[in-house]
């Protein structure tokens, strides 16, 4: 009784996480920021299901199934992986960010990283224009 | 009745996951969705289908369909690598590497 409660438990927070984690995907605007909800709280949520069918086989069948926990070591080891993959190469083909992002740090890195003469053009510029904005003061 | 309720639970939970992979389905055939977003939900159609077939062998009883946690969960690492390299370059496997 109280194992089957325990087993209810875990399956059902985990299916409102995987729940909650698709509602994110619906509902932000950018690969990004939809990588966040795909990736971790799905991982987590399918994680405590999986959980939950080994206690459940556990209590009830007094099997320790050890598919099922090779089967949650490696979601719990590739799922982060995979969606760090796919961001990678979503940020290497140029996918733009959405409107209200702040700043994209690795992209600044790489044109810094790629092309060292634009560092010194934007530098050159920011120069001149603060030596116009001076003029037109003075 | 206990049995009752938990078989009724987990049925909920059936149909939630369900709902979750359909709500996916639409945003896939959804115009703006772009090629990226589309290989992250193929990524998170497998985990779901994971957890649906955990679901699926605590009601049945068995163990029997535990095999294929592991078998989706292989394959989806895989296609999701394939994609991803294809996504980002065209090819999946590359005979000449650039120094890059």
């Amino acid at each position: 009784m109280i194992a089957d409660l325990v087993v209810l438990l875990l399956v059902v927070s985990g299916t409102v996480m995987t729940l909650i984690s698709t509602i994110g995907i619906l509902r932000l605007p950018d690969v990004y920021t939809k990588a966040h909800a795909a990736t971790k709280s799905s991982t987590l949520g399918i994680l405590t299901i999986l959980l939950g069918a080994f206690l459940y086989f556990i209590f009830r069948h007094q099997i320790v199934s050890i598919r099922l926990l090779l089967g949650i070591a490696f979601v719990f080891l590739t799922a982060p992986v995979a969606g760090h993959l796919i961001i990678r190469s979503a940020h290497r083909r140029g996918e733009p960010l959405a409107d209200i992002s702040v700043g994209d740090a690795l992209g600044e890195l790489k044109t810094r990283m790629t092309d060292p003469s634009r560092e010194m053009e934007e530098g050159a510029e920011k120069a001149e224009r603060a030596n116009r904005e001076q003029s037109e003061q003075t | 009745m206990f049995a009752a309720v938990f078989e009724t639970v987990l049925l909920a939970c059936l149909f939630l996951l369900t709902l979750s992979i359909g709500a996916s389905l639409y945003l896939m055939f959804k115009r703006t969705t772009t090629i990226p977003e589309r290989v992250l939900l193929i990524d998170s159609f497998s985990y779901i289908i994971i957890g649906l077939i955990a679901i699926l062998s605590i009601l049945t009883d068995t163990d029997a369909y535990v095999e294929l946690i592991l078998l989706i969960g292989i394959l989806a690492f895989l296609g999701t690598i394939a994609l991803s390299r294809f996504m980002e370059r065209g090819v999946i496997i590359e005979r000449e590497r650039d120094d890059r």
